[in-house]
């Protein structure tokens, strides 16, 4: 039981000039279900991209050897000629194709070149879902009839017609529900006893210890330990401290002690349903507040529920069956679009610039002048182009977005200068309160610090400002306050003394424990 | 950093026109002048006149990036209704205008209705409006055409602004005409001298003068040019008038208002203009809305040149103007274009029509060629983007 399937060495892959993974080993069992752990970020997608050939060879460099032979994919199509098959976060099935067609998708049964054997394809089809507990499945339905969870199953039913003996699930439970997780996770104890191996990405600590043989844990891109179940303590105590366990360096700029003034923003008993799914509530009983010269953090796990919450209260631009009351300086207001909320003085930055915030063909002015157009640089309907310009060199210089000129268009611009530019598209809208949803994705470290400046300055001038992070030091570093939020739900609230990264994820832990 | 003072002149900008220059200067040695006649020169104003202003409104819907396919039907439709008002009901005229504004407004909504509240995409919307209001013009005028229109009308279509004309050389020539292309000429210099002081004072990159002078120099040639055959024929027809304030309005609503810019921005990245506070929704709702309106304009433009509704009048116009909107510079995808580049477009088509006419080439060639430049112009225009991104 114990020779190696699969062992990957001094693997580093570089995005320009960043390290993604740097020097990473990482060693698999034949047979064994083998948790990859750590913080959003750390490298565990990059590392199982590089093993797929989602990265091709020579994209990084290192060796990988795969049942004792080295290996050399150059697309995925190699990597599963291998059996080894990747099931990704977001699932790989056309919603409109019936269960048998997803389950052969790409790797159709065929009576002759280029000829769909039908019969053939529900017989196997049916075969293959018995495998993963769905016997009694119609093959003939379309996959969008299924829940999320049964999807997900499906997605493995399309690896097994494969001859899978590798598989990999990138967060298969993240979009489940506790029983269908529950299941899942039977049937991967159930592949390995038929001798599949499995390597699971996953931020569900309680369900790692119930499935794992063994745990690797990735933090900043390197390797950080294996540990061993029955031999090393797989508690997940023990593995939160090998996930944080960094120290945090002088990455955030002092903050200035600025008094906390009145409560500007107060939310009572917020409840949001998913947009498509009227039954499946997303956020649940979110009360919370924010203060002038504050800085709160909303702090969670990736598709904890925060963005949702963020623009649910944006004018309802998410979800449906919005119900709770939002007080803005102690006033109850109607936020029902997107100029209610620029009217009643509230900023949403978006975590996706490149979709949510810019328009890429346009021009910085264009962009920053987009949202504060009607309020502040019109009359009568009319652009009043001179302020325009005057108020986009403004922004230009005073939050330092390098470019040529304020007519320069931001594709053009690098990941920083963009965000300070939707930056400046909101700060332009004259708010006192700005939700800020993951402001320092993707960027790089000196726009990171120029951007928490921005942060610092804003809550001076006494404004309110929110931050939405999944990076836990960047949530401890610019924030006074945080909510810890947790499938939808506030998990705790920790002040700025409590303010640590095992605290939080041991409130998020915690909170995970009390729903089984 | 240090500035840099000037910059040279976006030729890309001014390609279109450069090859609208082009274009009549080819037809120009193939018809050995004919094409230049002041009497061509007015007939190329009357017979792309409609074309301009739908290629003006669709300019807006190609902004969304989107078409609309209904709007030769639109012409129809209203034109049919001119006529049948004036015709059978021997109403004035004014309430016949008044009607045929109004069906195109309601058209307009109906397909903004499906557009905009009900998310049905554009095309489909528009392709079903073109069915149907064929189908309509048809069943109206009983598939007859009607006719003919009294002369107050047709002066709509056909007529001139009066002239003051005095003898020149062989014929004469019209002072209004003239007065006109002076005033033009002094507008157009003040706002290049504004426009220039603006930069400066802002410290923006200036052209260099000498590449403005000459920009300058070409702009008041065309106007001269154009003015003075304009003079030595009947004067200023009045298409022109309504096709200078039309491009005057839309000019100024796309580059200088709160809406127009919220139409670049729904083009660009609708998802981003919904969150900034674009109501996106009605910015559909009001581009297919004006664009009824401006084929009612184009219809009564058309009934009037006529002097009779016809139930084919206006086949295939909507791909005159939609390739006008193309070969001036829009993008597909939305969010890039202007309504000086479609207006440029659409003579670009006209000239070329009207040229090949002249030289004889029958209507079956004049599409083939029309067809190749919509697929060059673009082509260029793209292979030349990528290549630069």
């Amino acid at each position: 039981m114990s020779d190696i399937i699969l062992e990957m060495k001094h693997i580093t892959k570089e995005f320009s000039g960043v390290k993604a993974l740097d020097d990473v080993n990482f060693e698999v069992k034949r047979g064994e279900i083998h948790a990859l752990c750590g913080e959003n970020g750390a490298g565990k997608s990059t590392l199982m991209n590089v093993l797929s050939g989602v990265y091709p060879f020579g994209a990084y460099s290192g060796d990988i050897e795969y049942h004792g032979e080295a290996c050399q994919f150059h697309k995925i199509k190699d990597s599963e000629a291998k059996g080894i098959v990747i099931i990704h976060q977001e699932l790989a099935l056309s919603p409109h194709l019936s269960i048998a067609e997803n389950v052969f998708l790409g790797n159709e049964q065929l009576a002759m070149k280029g000829v769909i054997d039908w019969t053939k394809t529900r017989k196997h089809a049916k075969e293959v879902l018995a495998k993963v507990g769905l016997e009694n499945e119609n093959v003939n339905v379309p996959v969008s009839t299924l829940g999320v969870g049964k999807q997900q199953l499906i997605e493995i039913a399309k690896a097994m017609a494969k001859k899978v003996e590798l598989l990999i699930l990138d967060e298969p439970t993240a979009a489940l529900n506790d029983e269908e997780s529950k299941k899942l996770l039977n049937i991967m104890l159930d592949l390995k006893n038929h001798g599949i191996t499995c390597i699971i990405i996953s931020h569900k600590l309680n369900e790692i210890s119930y499935v794992a043989d063994s745990i690797t844990v990735i933090r900043d891109g390197k390797t950080i330990e294996t540990l061993e179940k029955g031999t090393d303590d797989i508690s997940e105590d023990r593995i939160i401290k090998g996930m944080v366990g960094r120290e945090l360096k002088n990455r955030y700029p002092h903050r200035e002690e600025c008094p906390v003034g009145e409560t500007l923003l107060e939310v009572k008993d917020w409840n949001v349903y998913h947009p498509d799914d009227a039954d499946r509530k997303m956020i649940k009983n979110v009360s919370f507040n924010v203060k002038a010269g504050e800085v709160v953090g909303f702090a969670g796990l990736m598709g904890a529920g925060r963005t949702e919450l963020a623009m649910s209260l944006f004018g309802k631009t998410y979800g449906q069956k919005i119900s709770g009351t939002v007080k803005i300086k102690g006033k109850e207001v109607q936020i029902n679009t997107v100029q209610d909320a620029i009217n009643n003085k509230l900023a949403y930055v978006s975590e996706d610039r490149k979709t949510y915030g810019l328009v890429l063909i346009d021009s910085i002015r264009q962009n920053m002048t987009m949202a504060a157009l009607r309020n502040f640089f019109s009359k009568n309907g009319v652009v009043n182009s001179n302020d325009e310009i005057l108020s986009a060199e403004e922004y230009k210089n005073k939050i330092n977005i390098k470019s040529n000129s304020i007519e320069q268009t931001v594709g053009s611009l690098s990941g920083g200068n963009q965000q300070k530019v939707v930056l400046a598209k909101w700060m332009l809208t004259q708010p006192d309160i700005l939700i800020l949803d993951e402001p320092t994705r993707g960027i790089d470290v000196g726009a990171k610090y120029e951007i928490y400046c921005v942060i610092n300055d804003l809550a001076k001038a006494g404004k309110a400002v929110i931050v939405i992070s999944s990076e836990l030091p960047e949530i401890i570093g610019t924030c006074d306050r945080v909510y810890v939020i947790n499938e939808g739900q506030i998990a705790g609230e920790l002040g700025k003394e409590e303010l640590t990264q095992e605290g939080i994820m041991r409130c998020i832990m915690a909170h995970n424990g009390k729903d089984d | 950093m240090e500035k840099k003072k000037t910059v040279n002149l976006d030729m890309k900008q001014y390609g279109m026109v450069l090859a609208l220059i082009a274009v009549f200067l080819i037809f120009a040695a193939m018809t050995k002048g004919a094409n230049m006649s002041p009497a061509n020169m007015n007939n190329l104003i009357m017979q792309n006149g409609y074309v301009v202003i739908l290629a003006v409104g669709m300019l807006l819907c190609v902004l969304t990036g989107n078409i609309d396919l209904g709007v030769g039907s639109m012409v129809a439709l209203t034109g049919a209704a001119v006529g049948i008002i004036i015709v059978d009901y021997k109403l004035p005229i004014f309430v016949a205008i008044i009607v045929a504004l109004i069906i195109g407004l309601l058209s307009g909504m109906f397909v903004g209705f499906f557009v905009s509240k009900l998310a049905i995409p554009p095309f489909i919307v528009t392709l079903a409006t073109m069915l149907m209001g064929r189908g309509l013009t048809y069943t109206l005028l009983k598939a007859q055409t009607k006719g003919p229109l009294p002369g107050e009308f047709t002066f709509i279509g056909a007529g001139f602004l009066p002239t003051i004309k005095v003898p020149f050389g062989d014929g004469t020539i019209d002072m209004v005409s003239i007065i006109v292309a002076l005033v033009a000429s002094i507008l157009i210099i003040l706002n290049e001298i504004k426009n220039k002081k603006l930069k400066q004072k802002y410290g923006f990159a200036v052209n260099p003068a000498w590449q403005e002078v000459i920009k300058l120099v070409v702009i008041l040639v065309i106007v001269w040019f154009f003015f003075s055959k304009l003079a030595q024929y009947n004067g200023i027809p009045f298409v022109l008038v309504i096709m200078g304030v039309l491009v005057g309005i839309y000019h100024f609503i796309t580059s200088k208002t709160v809406a127009g810019r919220q139409i670049y921005a729904l083009g660009g990245n609708a998802k981003a203009a919904k969150l900034s506070g674009i109501n996106t929704e009605r910015v559909f709702f009001w581009v297919y809305t004006n664009m009824g309106i401006l084929c009612a304009v184009a219809g009564i433009v058309l009934s009037a040149r006529n002097a009779s509704s016809t139930p084919k009048a206006g086949d295939g116009f909507e791909m005159d103007a939609i390739a006008s909107c193309y070969i001036g510079g829009a993008a597909t995808a939305g969010g890039i274009g202007t309504i000086i580049g479609a207006v440029v477009g659409a003579f670009i088509m006209g000239v070329l029509n009207n040229g090949m006419s002249l030289y004889g080439w029958s209507t079956d060639i004049q599409k083939i060629v029309k067809g190749a430049v919509l697929l060059g112009a673009v082509t260029v225009d793209l292979v030349s983007k990528r290549k630069k991104g």
